[in-house]
């Protein structure tokens, strides 16, 4: 494993966390004994659809539906488990930002664009609204928007699948937050904006230190643009890699994932689709063994 | 004498126009765009974010009013209003499939919806091979939006428009919320259906690799005008010459902070 000098501290440490809900089925487990530890850097969180990424998020973030339990959940020094509902708030939007795989179904739809970001940015930064106006309209250019001075007029329903993603960067960049968890944002972006996007958290990344936790489906994407990924099947980690090695994952789950890429396909000739097997499940290994694992890697 | 070509068009666009707002909120959205989707091919749009590609699928689906310019489905013009038998015809995915489905309906009633509208009686049978189709298990048939995944969602979305059994999909960013094992079995699930039961798809994505593989012709979208039409071959490469379409190659070959910093915004 590698880690540069700035990740070393760490900013978020959680052990054995687990999300389930309760159906007439019987208990869903969204995500079971999950455990990792970042710094200041940028990891990515890939696995198939309904494999608890964003349950993974949301209870980062104290907002998961389900019932929430960790041996450790600690955020920069913060134990929050053991916070109230108030000072969970604070964290919230403050310190710890998510933008949310739904980008307009987050937005409210009966409000502009620019009347919901100037609401935010007073409520995070206590700033006067004539400051609020130019910190939104800054970071809406920052995000490539072309008309910062339409959008901010429109409702959301008014603007395209792409547009309103960015609209919700935007949103939960003003704040300039410590960890940034984004959730599938830059999914509806043509190529280009999409790296433009990446380019500006990789800019906090690096320059103010912030944490980033991407959740993406893009493997090739997110192994050239982060510094670990995270392979999560069912709930579970099923492999931790250095991101420029994801091409030497051993994992047959990561190694199936890759092999369904379009990219290398043969036009004409359906693609590889995903066998999946019960006894990955088993293999995960346990923090302890984790850890030593990743011990000896060092040596 | 007119001669009517070989490949019948599907769907024709002619000269299309759609405005939104006024005076300096005035956008052109979709600007004097013409192409032809022949009959049973995968046609690709790729381009901008806000370039008009939704728009242009929903314009076509009757949702949206055009400005100016004509559209044609199977030779026929499109008049402001479409008719039941229309949906018969031409179904559409949309890019936000949050949106898109009822928050209070279950899965079942989602697809039991469009069936009861056209009078279909064999519901329960399709409900279960749509279903499987697009590798939706059963025991979520009863549950409801909020309780599935982004991706298990979307498949709900698709299957909903598979469900009437259209002969023209309006398929917009179909999966660009999936996984890509998900994303695997839905484009062959899609190829399958398009060999199958001979449909004609028009298909947003601004994952190259998807549209390459897919389609056999792309058009790329710019502010509204459509700049650059490709054939794809059959390796699934294109030749493209214009600025903005060659940026868009470069991008998609991953982030590289060098190539980034030399992006132009074709203003
Ligand atoms: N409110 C809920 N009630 C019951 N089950 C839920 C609820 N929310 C999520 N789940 C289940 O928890 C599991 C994990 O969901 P999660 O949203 O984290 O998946 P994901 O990895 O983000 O998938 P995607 O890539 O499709 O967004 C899924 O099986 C999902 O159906
Ligand atoms: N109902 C509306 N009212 C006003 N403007 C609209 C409306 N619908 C779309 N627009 C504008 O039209 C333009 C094209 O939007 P469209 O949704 O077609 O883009 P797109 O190419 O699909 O982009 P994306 O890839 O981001 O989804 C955008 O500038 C958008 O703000
Ligand atoms: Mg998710
Ligand atoms: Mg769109």
């Amino acid at each position: 494993m590698s880690h540069s000098n700035s990740s070393k501290n760490t900013l978020l440490e959680i052990e054995n966390l687990n999300v389930t809900f309760s159906s007439v089925h019987g208990p869903i487990q969204a995500v079971r004994n999950l455990s990792f530890k970042m710094g200041h850097e940028k990891i990515a969180i890939v696995g198939e659809s309904g494999s608890g990424k964003s349950q993974t998020g949301r209870a980062i973030l104290g907002l998961s539906e389900g019932n929430v339990s960790a041996d450790k959940l600690i955020f920069d020094g913060v134990d929050l488990q053991s916070l109230s509902t108030r000072d969970y708030r604070e964290i919230r939007g403050k310190r710890i930002s998510m933008i949310m795989q739904d980008p307009k179904y987050s937005l409210n739809p009966v409000m502009t664009v620019g009347k919901q970001m100037i609401e935010a940015c007073r409520i995070q930064m206590k700033v006067s609204k004539k400051e609020a106006i130019k910190r939104c309209m800054d970071m809406l250019e920052a995000v490539r928007i072309r008309n910062p001075q339409r959008v901010f007029n429109t409702y959301p329903h008014e603007v395209s699948g792409g547009m309103g993603q960015r609209i919700m960067i935007a949103m939960m960049l003003l704040s300039s937050p410590d960890l940034l968890i984004a959730d599938e944002p830059t999914s509806a972006l043509d190529v280009t904006v999409q790296l433009q996007v990446l380019a500006i958290m990789d800019d906090l990344v690096k320059e103010r230190g912030m944490g980033l936790i991407l959740v993406s489906h893009d493997l090739p994407l997110v192994a050239s643009f982060c510094d670990r990924i995270l392979v999560m099947y069912a709930g579970q980690i099923v492999e931790e890699i250095e991101a420029s090695k994801l091409n030497e994952a051993q994992h047959p789950y990561t190694r199936g994932l890759l092999s369904c890429l379009p990219n290398n396909a043969i036009k004409g000739q359906p693609l590889a689709t995903l066998q999946r097997q019960d006894s990955w499940l088993d293999e995960v290994p346990n923090r302890q063994e984790q850890d030593k694992n990743a011990q000896e890697s060092l040596v | 004498m007119i001669i009517e070509s070989q490949h019948k068009s599907a769907i024709e666009l002619d000269n299309l126009s759609i405005h939104f707002g006024s005076d300096e909120s005035l956008v052109k959205a979709v600007d004097q765009v013409s192409f032809n989707v022949p009959e049973q091919q995968s046609f690709g749009l790729v381009g901008e974010s806000g370039s008009g590609k939704s728009t242009i699928l929903r314009a076509l689906a009757g949702l949206n009013q055009h400005n100016d310019g004509n559209m044609f489905v199977e030779g026929e013009a499109l008049q402001s209003k479409r008719d039941k038998a229309f949906y018969k015809k031409v179904q559409m995915v949309f890019q936000d499939p949050y949106a898109s489905l009822h928050p209070r309906h279950t899965i079942d009633k989602i697809l039991a919806e469009p069936l009861a509208i056209h009078g279909f009686k064999d519901s329960e049978r399709r409900i279960a091979q749509v279903m499987e189709q697009v590798a939706l298990p059963s025991k979520f048939r009863f549950r409801y939006p909020h309780q599935l995944s982004g991706g298990q969602r979307q498949r709900v979305a698709i299957a909903r428009a598979l469900i009437l059994e259209p002969k023209i999909l309006l398929l917009d960013e179909p999966t660009s919320a999936l996984d890509v094992s998900i994303q695997a079995e839905i484009l062959n699930l899609l190829n399958r259906l398009r060999e199958e039961l001979s449909l004609t798809y028009l298909l947003v994505s601004h994952d190259l690799a998807v549209v390459s593989y897919m389609c056999e012709q792309v058009a790329v979208m710019q502010h509204g005008k459509l700049v650059e039409l490709l054939q794809v071959n059959s390796k699934g490469e294109t030749h493209a010459k214009h600025p903005y379409t060659i940026q868009l190659n470069l991008a998609s070959k991953g982030y590289d902070r060098k190539v980034i910093e030399e992006f132009i915004d074709h203003e």
